[in-house]
């Protein structure tokens, strides 16, 4: 059951964001940066989270899940520091998924040659 | 053929507006007309895959013994490596090329798209090759993430202040 569901909600906001793509012919750059805001936005509005709870993985692999963590990181940074829980939050919550990204991504520059695009 | 009379009646239209307009006809008609249909069920059930293997491993984790939040946490490392290696390979791109969305979206987009340029521009060194090209997607995304999250942190606080929140 709750495989179907991350398959499902994960799949429509896939979706929904190619709908999205195709309509306005926004480059994945943007598209991301669109997402993550959102994502926060969301988040802070509180309807991400149990959204998250609900939906597992479908709805925390997506970058919407990223920007949603990021404004629980601040928000529970701020609860616990007070003012300078601002400047923390954010970068604890998404320590994880940006060190990881960069690392094998520096990793894998070392490792792999540029191949020709087919 | 028929294109190249078209751009020659693109040329030898008389003034702006009337090329302008047979301009964007020719634009209109030499695009690649994807489905739409077909594109939003392929990120359907490509994106939708990507999730239930995240949920997958979530569980995989958990069943070691790890509480759900540093399970997730691997789950996240785990989806960035794969996706790394499969960028490495090249075999994200292919992906990508059906995918669409659901390529871009889940977390392993952000790291094919950290990955890719990476590698790409390799030769021309690590300082302003791999170090600056790294952050070309991550980079806005970071950036507008953490202001996003740091402006409505400080509505939060600021209602947390008054008493509302």
């Amino acid at each position: 059951m709750e495989y179907i569901k991350a398959f499902v909600v994960g799949g429509l906001i896939c979706a929904a964001v190619q709908i999205l793509m195709d309509q306005t012919k926004l480059m994945p750059g943007r598209i991301m940066v669109i997402l993550v805001c959102l994502g926060s936005l969301l988040g802070a509005l509180g309807i991400y989270e149990p959204f998250v709870e609900w939906a597992g993985a479908g709805a925390s692999v997506p970058l919407i899940g990223f920007g949603n963590s990021l404004f629980k990181g601040v928000k529970e940074a701020v609860d616990k520091d007070g003012f300078i829980g601002l400047f923390k939050g954010g970068f604890t919550a998404s320590a994880v998924g940006v060190s990881a990204a960069l690392l094998f991504g520096y990793f894998a520059s070392l490792l792999f040659k540029p191949k020709m695009k087919d | 053929m028929e294109k190249e009379k078209q751009v020659k009646e693109v040329l030898s239209a008389k003034n702006k507006t009337e090329r302008d307009q047979k301009y964007n006809e020719y634009v209109k008609q030499v695009t690649p007309k994807h489905s739409c249909l077909k594109n939003t069920c392929n990120a359907f059930w490509t994106g939708g895959i990507i999730c239930t293997i995240g949920q997958g491993l979530t569980y995989l984790y958990m069943s070691f013994g790890l509480d759900k939040e540093n399970a997730v946490l691997y789950q996240i490392i785990s989806l960035v490596f794969l996706s790394v290696l499969f960028t490495g390979l090249n075999l994200y791109p292919r992906i990508a090329k059906v995918a669409g969305a659901g390529s871009v979206v889940p977390i392993t987009g952000f790291a094919n798209s950290v990955a890719a340029p990476a590698i790409e521009y390799q030769k021309e060194g690590q300082v302003f090759g791999i170090g600056c090209k790294i952050f070309t997607i991550a980079g806005p995304v970071i950036l507008y993430g953490i202001v996003s999250s740091w402006i409505l942190g400080l509505i939060y606080y600021v209602l947390g202040l008054l008493g509302i929140v």
